[in-house]
């Protein structure tokens, strides 16, 4: 008589699939991710309190009407020549502080394009004053 | 005369250690993945060059304004004068340190909107100072 040998049962786990299972989660998380890095224009705002008194000499005034007219220095300026003007101006005077002024309609495009040229003209110190009613 | 057989290469790429690999891709991803909260309003975003990255989400409140002065943050509408008391909750959340504000604005919002939010955010201080308005890249 022949003793029926045991069958012997695997006692471990099947790994064959792990790896198609790792990469359903793995493509599950590849679609999921947003990488899209938020970008922007930095503006540090003054802290509550009077504000100061400048003299003078150490001021531009920029004033941005509803139409997104330019005026710069009691002059109408074209958007971007501001770059240009402005980066000449602190050459001279590193003290200029260009002081933004915009009217209550004014659109907040405008204000970014003027803002933008600013910051390309490597200009620091920029003075958001309020709207004029 | 008996040719000699070429040698036979081994033809498949070796497999075994390519759950490895992946597991090590999957864990990079679950950890760099930051769910969206929340969407806002939408709104059309202005155009500039000169722009900075912001911080990874976690350290930024965002807040978003458009052309019909509605003003919104953490997916609600609120009223202008809010944003001060809001702002206020966020900075003293200890699970996020807040950095930097960041204005999601439409490039048709009034600019009295904007100076009364400045207003607010100068109120609250500190890191809400720190504004970064968001805009897209130009060409």
């Amino acid at each position: 008589m022949v003793v029926e040998k045991k069958k012997e049962r695997s006692s471990e786990i099947p790994t064959s699939s792990l790896a198609d299972i790792a990469f359903l989660l793995l493509i599950f998380f590849l679609v999921t991710t947003t990488i899209d890095v938020d970008k922007g224009i930095g503006l540090v705002l003054p802290p509550p309190g009077d504000p100061k008194e400048i003299s003078k000499k150490n001021i531009t005034n920029l004033l941005i009407n509803k139409e997104g007219k330019v005026m710069l220095d009691d002059q109408i300026t074209d958007i971007l020549m501001i770059k240009n003007i402005i980066r000449e101006k602190i050459a001279q005077n590193p003290n200029l502080i260009v002081s933004v002024k915009t009217e209550e309609n004014t659109q907040y495009r405008h204000y970014i394009q003027v803002l933008d040229q600013l910051k390309q003209a490597n200009a620091k110190k920029i003075s958001i004053a309020e709207p004029a009613k | 005369m008996k040719f000699q057989r070429k040698s036979r290469t081994e033809g498949g790429i070796p497999t075994a250690s390519l759950p490895d690999i992946v597991f090590m891709l999957l864990i990079f991803f679950m950890v760099s993945t930051v769910f969206k909260e929340f969407r806002g309003i939408p709104v059309r975003l202005p155009a500039a060059k000169q722009i900075e990255k912001l911080p990874g989400k976690r350290n930024v409140v965002y807040l978003w304004a458009d052309d019909r002065d509605r003003v919104s943050m953490d997916d609600r509408f609120i009223e202008v004068r809010e944003i001060d008391r809001y702002m206020r909750n966020k900075l003293t959340d200890p699970l996020r340190q807040i950095r930097v504000v960041s204005l999601k604005v439409d490039q048709q919002a009034k600019m009295g909107l904007i100076t009364k939010i400045h207003e607010e955010l100068r109120e609250t201080g500190g890191a809400a100072l720190n504004v970064n308005y968001s805009t897209k890249t130009a060409n």
